[in-house]
């Protein structure tokens, strides 16, 4: 049900290869879908009867031979009424996207984009990451068997790391920031003749990003919420979970999508929250952050991603270092999801824009957690006191827990 | 001469070729002496004499946008790429 590659900038079209460029302006390249086709096909029951992963949208996704999946999507939408009380939230879901197979939600989009290489007959994957995209490139490439070649940033965290070298891709560090390593990536995607999912298979790649839409629009029983919160960095995201409710409800899956979509960045790296906030068009900057996932000086897709925010309603917020990692903090303990740094930017991103008025307390709200905890521990533990220790033996545990309990016997 | 890298929506401008050299002291005069020699290259790089949103420029390696734009000087040994900015994230 594909017809083709359509530029967004000015509309040309091309046919279905591993393209991601407009010869005619250089804009970005989408997939085009028959529609009218797929509204023959396309139901509530029968997508309710599909696999319990992102593979139940197939109709909606860019991928026409084998699938390489390794259990992505459906993924928990829990109603977080800790987290909404203490913000004085009615009704505030997490999607937690943080249980995918490699830990993030870019699962979603690689799982798409190694399908797709397989399909064109590419023997070699890769990318450039800030961290969770290397992970799921690696494990996809291993389950597909590609040679795999990874480029990050040298000043990534460890877990990420270890991570991705687990799963044996070349993995490059290179010596700069993540905009450099993209930098490099495109200019070696030129030279070499490989599936780079966010390059050369940007188009496909990126639609995987939509089933975290038609997600969410699921598990509120179909029905769109009125505001999202999302992770910024490239700004790709935030403009798939819009087209994911849109089609929807072009498709007649849903009435109507009046959801305000707000991006959550990192004030270290705020190109599209400073852009939305001053008026003016984006500017790159020199990312400076501890939020690495989300370090994009120069995002791929931040004017549309200013686009969506302006046309649906939403708005745009920036958080400090300290105030994200409070966030971390605070969706841990008020609902038992641990969250990486960008899951941070987002909740305190929140929790700013409900103290400013901007997002309402009768908001049926969701916030897109898409990264796990364990992957930026090393962040995290200069913030978090250091455990107790005892002897193995009784009295020193009682030692330990009178004064606690006359804390609590006073209180 | 500066070597500049092409890439591949642009290589009609240098018969297939991924590099070719021109001279010029800034950014913007090499880019129009390319275009003396391969006419419309400056259209499908510039707009209203600004860089393209779409695409991004480099001197050395480095985003000219975060300095001097096109008037960021040209050295005899330089590299410049022109590159789609629609990768990464």
């Amino acid at each position: 049900m594909l017809i083709g590659l359509k530029c967004r900038n000015c509309g040309e079209r091309y046919p279905i290869e591993p393209l991601n460029t407009c010869e005619e302006c250089f804009g970005p390249l989408e997939v085009e879908y028959d529609y009218e086709k797929i509204k023959e096909d396309i139901s509530r029951e029968g997508i309710e009867k599909g696999p319990n992963t992102i593979w139940r949208y197939s109709n909606l996704l860019p991928v026409t031979g084998k699938i390489i999946d390794l259990g992505t999507g459906l993924t928990p939408l829990q109603r977080a009424e800790n987290l909404g009380g203490i913000l004085g939230l009615d009704e505030l879901y997490v999607k937690n996207d943080s249980v995918n197979p490699t830990f993030s939600f870019k699962d979603r989009v690689v799982s798409v984009s190694i399908s797709k290489a397989l399909e064109f007959g590419f023997d070699t994957a890769g990318c450039a990451s800030t961290g969770n995209l290397a992970s799921s490139v690696a494990a996809h490439a291993a389950k597909a068997n590609m040679n795999c070649y990874i480029f990050i940033p040298t000043d990534l965290n460890l877990a990420k790391i270890t991570q991705a070298l687990a799963y044996s891709p070349n993995l490059i560090g290179v010596e700069g920031n993540y905009d450099e390593v993209n930098r490099l990536c495109t200019e070696i995607s030129g030279y070499y003749n490989w599936a780079f999912v966010n390059i050369n298979l940007r188009p496909y790649y990126s639609e995987g990003s939509k089933t975290l839409g038609y997600e969410v629009v699921e598990q509120l029983g179909w029905e769109a919420p009125d505001r999202v919160v999302v992770p910024v960095g490239s700004g790709s995201l935030l403009t798939k979970i819009w087209r994911g409710f849109n089609e929807f409800k072009d498709l007649g899956l849903i009435d109507e999508v009046t959801t305000k979509v707000t991006a959550a960045q990192a004030e270290g790296c705020s190109p599209i929250s400073t852009a939305f906030r001053s008026g003016e068009a984006i500017k790159p900057v020199r990312p400076n952050t501890i939020e690495k996932s989300l370090a994009i000086g120069n995002p791929a897709d931040g004017y549309y991603a200013l686009k969506v925010i302006k046309k649906s309603g939403g708005t745009a917020g920036a958080v400090t270092d300290s105030e994200l990692i409070d966030g971390i903090k605070l969706l841990a303990k008020t609902e038992g999801i641990f969250t990486e740094t960008a899951g941070g930017v987002v909740v305190a991103t929140l929790k700013k824009l409900v103290e400013t008025g901007e997002i309402k307390s009768d908001e049926r709200t969701v916030i897109y957690i898409t990264g796990n905890g364990l992957k930026t521990q090393d962040v995290l533990a200069d913030y978090l006191p250091v455990p107790v220790k005892i002897k193995p033996d009784l009295e020193a545990f009682n030692v330990y827990a009178k004064p606690v309990q006359k804390e609590k016997e006073v209180v | 001469m500066a070597v500049v890298r092409l890439s591949t929506p642009l290589r009609k401008f240098s018969d297939g070729k991924p590099e070719i050299t021109s001279a010029g002291d800034t950014l913007r005069e090499v880019l129009l002496k390319i275009d003396s020699k391969s006419p419309g290259f400056i259209e499908k790089v510039l707009e209203n004499g600004e860089i393209k949103r779409f695409i991004n420029m480099y001197v050395n390696n480095e985003d000219v946008r975060l300095g001097k734009g096109l008037d960021t000087e040209i050295g005899e040994s330089d590299v410049i790429s022109i590159l789609p900015a629609v990768s990464g994230g």
